[in-house]
C-alpha cells in the first residue's frame, strides 16, 4: 500500500495576539488540530467560508507560512525539511483563486509561465519550446505567449495559471477556488480541463471551494471546515446526502440551486426569529439542547 | 396588479475606446411590473451591467453612448427627462443596492453619518423639511426592518467594525430609506459567503414581499434567479436572448445559450461528467 | 451541451503600444510638455550649432555692445560686458539638464533598489533603510550643498553631488511603499512558491510594476532639480563664470534691474519654460498611467 500523496497530522496554526504594550493576551485559533489525507490520483475537496481555515492550509502546504504544530507529508516525506526551498516547487504546486492577481500584469504570459523554469534551471535553450508544450496543454494558441493578461479573459488567464503551476511536473495541485472568478460556462471548461490534465499526468489535486454543488462533482472525498476544524468528512455523495454536523446541514441549506431534485435533497434549517440562523447560533443550541430534537419548521 | 413601473424600450448603448466604438446593448427591452422580483441575468459581457447603469443614470457619456430607446419609469422617459427631476427620482422612487459592501460605505463616516446624509439630500430634493432627530428615526426605523440586532450601536459604528453580511444589509437600508417602489439590486451578497447569502437573500425577499417593493436584481447566478425571482430575463452579448416566468425558463428553456447555461451548472445531486468521464475517485 | 468558446480574442487587439499613444497625445498637459522638454532637450544638445554667437561663452567682451536691448542683432539683448544673452541662455540651459540627468540618473537607480530591499525584505533591513532615508530627508537640500561648497569648494560637481547624495531618500520612500503594497499580492506569492529567486521576484517581477511611478516623478524631478540648481549657482555655489548657467545669469543680472531687465528676466524666463516643460510631463504622465491602474 503506497504513502497517500497528501497526508496532513494534527495540523495547528494560531496567531497570537497582542494587545497594545505586545503582551501575548491570545490566539486565532486559525488551524486547530486538522487531520486528513489524499489518496494518488484522488480529488480531495475542502469545503468553508472565509475565516474557516481553509486559505490558510493551502498556504502551510506551499511552504508559504510554518505551521504551528503538526505534520505535512507529501508522498511520504515530511516537507519540513524542503521547506522553502526549491525543491518543494517541484512536489506541489498551486493554482490561485483569483486569475487577475496571480500573473503579473506587467509581464506577458510567456514571461509568467517561464518563471518556474527558470528559478528550477530549464535549460534556456529549451524553454520556447517546453512553453509552447505547456500552452497547448491547455488549449491555448502559442502565440498568447506574448500577450499580456490584460489581454485575456478570465478562463484564459486561469489555463495560463494552470499552465504555469504544471511547468515543473508536480504530482500535487492545490487548487484555491480555481474557478470562483469565473463564468459558469467557463468553469466547466476549466474544469474538464484539470479532470483530463489530472488523469494524463496522473495528479493529485486538493480542492479548496465554497462552491458545493462544483464540489460534489468533481471530489470524490470531503471536508467540511468550520472555524479551523474539519467537522465532517467523507465520501462528498454520503456526506451531501447524509449531512450529520449542523454546520455541513446550513451548508448545504444555503447554496442556491436550480432544480426541484436539489431542492428536495438539501437539509431543512428551523427559522429563528424569521431569518436563517448562523452556524454558531446553530451549534449553541444544539449544546443546549439535550435532547437534540428541534422544532423543525418550514423555511422560507 | 400589473401596471409596469419600469419598461426599457430598444435600448441601444454604444462603448467608444482608443477611437473605436462598440455596439454593447442592442435593442434591450425588459419590464418591470409593480410589486414582481424580475432577474436579469447573464455572464461577463453580456450587457446586464451597462443595462442597470442606464437604467440608474450612472452611465458615463463619454465613452457611452445612447444612441436609442427609451426608459419608462411610470410612464416618463427618463432618458428625456431633464437632470433636476430625474436625480429627485433616485432614491426616492428607484434605489439600488450596491454590490460590494466593502467598497461601497464610505470607511471614515460612522453609519449612522452617512445614512442622515443620504436622507438629508433626498429630502431636499424632494423639498421636505426634516430635522435631524426625525431624520435619525427614520434610519433606526429601516435598520430595524433589516433585522439589525442593535441599531444604536451600528449607527456609531464605523463601516470596518462590522461584519460583511452587516454591511450588506446597511447597503439594502440605505436603499430603503425614502422609501422607493422599485429596488435593483445588483448582484447582492456575491462578495458574501454561502451561508450569508443566503440570509440576505431571505432578508431581501422578505422585504419585498412585505412591502410591496418591484425588485429587478441584476446576477449571473443561476440558482440565486429561481429562488427570488418570478420573472427571467436572459442576456448574451448585448442581447435578451429569452424571457418568461421563471419556471418555464429553468423547465423548458426555448434558447440554445439559456439551455447551454443552465447544463454548465453543477447540480447538488451530482452526475455531471466533466472531462471524458465522471469522477468517481 | 452548447459549445462554449475560448477562442482567442481576434482581431480587435490594439497593441499597448497604440493605446498609450492614443491616450498620451489626446492629453493636452501631456503633449505640451512632451514638446517644451524635446525642444529644450534638442536646443541644448545642438547648442553649438544654433547659436548665433557660440564664441560669447568664453571670456569675450565687447564693450561696445554692452547692456543691449533684445532686437534681430541680439535676440535676448547683451548682458554688462557684451555677450549676446540668448546664447549664453542655450548654453545655460545645457549645464541645468546636464545636472538633471547626473543627478537623477544616481538618485534614481540608488533610490529605487534601497526601497525594492526595504519594502520587500522588512525586518532590520527595513528598519536600517528607512531610518537613514528620514535621517537624510530631514536634512535641507540647499543647506547641505553650502555645507559641501564650504568644505570642499563652490563647484558646480559638488553641488550636484551635494544634491544627489539627498534626492535618492524620495525615490526610495516611494518605492518602498509600492513594494510593500505588491508584495502581498498573488502573483508574487506565486512567484514565491514557483521557486523564483529573490532577485528575479524583486528586478522582474516587482520592479516593472513600479515603471510608471518612476517615469512619473523622474519627469517632475527634472523641473525640482533644475530650479535647486539654478538656486545654488544663484547664491554663487554653481559654476564660475565665464561659463555660463541660468542662476548665475538671473544673479548677476538682478544687479541692472529694472533697467536692463532682460538680463535677469529672460534667463528666468528660460528656468521657468524648462521646469515647467518637465512639470506638465510628469502632470500627463501621472494622468495616463492613473487610467491604466484603473483597469
Amino acid at each position: 500500500m503506497t504513502a497517500p500523496m497528501l497526508e496532513i497530522r494534527n495540523l495547528r496554526k494560531f496567531f497570537p495576539i497582542r494587545n497594545a504594550f505586545g503582551r501575548h493576551t491570545g490566539d486565532v485559533r486559525a488551524v486547530d488540530d486538522v487531520s486528513f489525507s489524499i489518496e494518488r490520483g484522488a480529488v480531495y475537496g475542502l469545503a468553508g467560508e472565509s475565516g474557516s481555515g481553509k486559505s490558510t492550509i493551502a498556504r502551510m502546504i506551499m511552504g508559504l507560512e510554518t505551521p504551528t504544530s503538526g505534520e505535512i507529508l507529501i508522498d511520504g516525506e515530511s516537507i519540513a525539511s524542503s521547506f522553502g526551498t526549491r525543491a518543494h516547487g517541484k512536489k506541489v504546486q498551486m493554482v490561485f483563486q483569483n486569475p487577475g492577481s496571480s500573473l503579473n500584469p506587467r509581464r506577458t504570459v510567456g514571461q509568467s509561465v517561464a518563471v518556474p523554469l527558470d528559478a528550477h534551471g530549464h535549460p534556456a535553450k529549451d524553454r520556447a519550446r517546453r512553453i509552447s508544450e505547456l500552452l497547448d496543454m491547455v488549449q491555448l494558441p502559442p502565440n498568447f505567449a506574448e500577450r499580456f493578461p490584460h489581454e485575456l479573459s478570465g478562463g484564459q488567464k486561469q489555463r495560463v495559471a494552470i499552465a504555469r503551476a504544471l511547468a515543473v511536473a508536480p504530482k500535487l495541485v492545490v487548487l484555491d477556488e480555481p474557478t470562483s472568478a469565473l463564468d459558469v460556462s467557463v468553469q466547466a471548461r476549466v474544469i474538464d480541463l484539470l479532470v483530463d490534465l489530472g488523469r494524463k499526468l496522473d495528479l493529485t489535486f486538493l480542492f479548496i471551494s465554497h462552491d458545493l454543488s462544483l464540489m460534489r462533482n468533481f471530489a470524490g472525498r470531503v471536508g467540511i471546515l468550520y472555524r479551523g476544524k474539519i467537522v465532517e468528512t467523507g465520501p462528498t455523495a454520503d456526506v451531501f446526502v447524509n449531512p450529520q454536523h449542523d454546520y455541513t446541514r446550513l451548508l448545504l441549506a444555503s447554496v442556491p440551486v436550480i432544480s426541484a431534485e436539489e431542492e428536495a435533497m438539501r437539509p431543512k434549517i428551523p427559522l429563528i426569529d424569521g431569518e436563517i440562523p448562523t452556524a454558531e447560533k446553530l451549534i449553541e443550541i444544539r449544546a443546549l439542547n439535550t435532547k437534540n430534537s428541534f422544532n423543525e419548521e418550514q423555511p422560507g | 396588479m400589473s401596471e409596469t413601473l419600469l419598461s426599457v424600450r430598444d435600448l441601444s448603448v454604444e462603448f467608444s475606446t482608443y477611437g473605436r466604438t462598440n455596439k454593447v446593448l442592442h435593442n434591450v427591452s425588459l419590464d418591470v411590473p409593480a410589486h414582481s422580483q424580475v432577474a436579469l441575468v447573464g455572464e461577463s459581457g453580456s450587457g446586464k451591467t451597462v443595462t442597470m447603469k442606464a437604467i440608474m443614470g450612472l452611465l458615463r457619456e463619454p465613452p457611452a453612448r445612447i444612441t436609442s430607446g427609451r426608459i419608462l419609469y411610470d410612464g416618463a422617459d427618463l432618458l428625456t427627462m431633464p437632470a433636476a427631476e430625474r436625480l429627485k427620482l433616485r432614491g426616492t422612487a428607484m434605489s439600488m443596492v450596491f454590490q460590494d459592501p466593502m467598497s461601497s460605505l464610505n470607511p471614515v463616516f460612522t453609519i449612522g453619518d452617512q445614512m442622515g446624509t443620504i436622507l438629508k439630500y433626498a429630502d431636499k430634493r424632494l423639498g421636505r423639511g426634516r430635522g435631524r432627530s426625525e431624520r435619525m428615526a427614520r434610519v433606526h426605523e429601516v435598520l430595524e426592518q433589516v433585522r439589525m440586532r442593535d441599531p444604536e450601536r451600528v449607527t456609531q459604528s464605523y463601516p470596518i467594525q462590522l461584519s460583511g453580511g452587516m454591511r450588506q444589509r446597511i447597503l439594502i437600508a440605505m436603499a430603503l430609506l425614502s422609501e422607493p417602489k422599485l429596488l435593483i439590486a445588483d448582484e447582492p451578497g456575491t462578495a458574501l459567503d454561502v451561508t450569508t447569502q443566503a440570509q440576505i437573500l431571505k432578508l431581501l425577499k422578505d422585504l419585498v414581499e412585505a412591502r410591496g417593493l418591484a425588485l429587478l436584481m441584476i446576477t449571473h447566478n443561476l440558482g440565486v434567479v429561481r429562488e427570488t425571482s418570478n420573472h427571467v430575463y436572459v442576456m448574451n452579448k448585448g442581447v435578451v436572448v429569452e424571457q418568461g416566468p421563471t419556471s418555464q425558463i429553468f423547465d423548458a428553456p426555448k434558447d440554445d445559450y439559456t439551455r447551454g447555461l443552465i447544463a454548465a451548472v453543477p447540480r447538488l445531486t451530482g452526475g455531471m461528467r466533466f472531462g471524458q468521464a465522471e469522477v468517481t475517485r | 451541451m452548447a459549445e462554449f468558446e475560448t477562442v482567442p480574442i481576434e482581431p480587435m487587439r490594439l497593441s499597448n503600444s497604440y493605446q498609450n499613444w492614443y491616450r498620451f497625445s489626446r492629453n493636452p498637459t501631456a503633449v505640451i510638455g512632451a514638446v517644451i522638454v524635446i525642444i529644450s532637450i534638442l536646443a541644448a544638445i545642438l547648442a553649438p550649432y544654433i547659436t548665433p554667437y557660440p564664441e560669447h561663452v568664453g571670456a569675450v567682451v565687447n564693450f561696445r555692445a554692452r547692456h543691449l536691448p533684445p532686437s534681430g542683432e541680439y535676440w535676448f539683448g547683451t548682458d554688462n560686458v557684451g555677450r549676446d544673452i540668448f546664447t549664453r541662455v542655450i548654453f545655460g540651459a545645457r549645464i541645468s539638464l546636464l545636472l538633471a540627468l547626473v543627478v537623477l540618473g544616481t538618485a534614481v537607480p540608488v533610490g529605487t533598489v534601497l526601497g525594492l530591499l526595504a519594502g520587500y525584505f522588512g525586518g532590520w533591513t527595513e528598519t536600517i533603510i528607512m531610518r537613514l532615508t528620514d535621517i537624510a530627508l530631514a536634512i535641507p537640500p540647499l543647506v547641505m550643498a553650502l555645507a559641501v561648497a564650504a568644505v570642499l569648494s563652490p563647484d558646480l560637481i559638488n553641488s550636484m553631488l551635494a544634491i544627489a547624495a539627498l534626492w535618492w531618500t524620495w525615490h526610495t520612500r516611494l518605492i518602498y511603499s509600492i513594494t510593500r503594497q505588491l508584495r502581498g499580492q498573488e502573483f508574487v506569492e506565486a512567484a514565491e512558491t514557483l521557486g523564483a529567486s529573490k532577485f528575479h521576484i524583486l528586478f522582474r517581477e516587482i520592479l516593472p510594476n513600479c515603471v510608471s511611478a518612476i517615469a512619473v516623478k523622474t519627469s517632475l524631478d527634472c523641473g525640482f532639480v533644475i530650479l535647486v540648481g539654478a538656486s545654488l549657482s544663484f547664491l554663487g555655489l554653481g559654476i564660475q563664470p565665464p561659463t555660463p548657467d541660468l542662476g548665475t545669469m538671473v544673479s548677476q543680472g538682478s544687479a541692472f534691474l529694472p533697467d536692463f531687465w532682460w538680463e535677469s528676466i529672460l534667463p528666468g524666463f528660460a528656468i521657468l519654460f524648462i521646469a515647467l516643460g518637465f512639470n506638465l510631463l510628469g502632470d500627463g504622465l501621472r494622468d495616463l498611467f492613473d487610467v491604466q491602474e484603473v483597469r
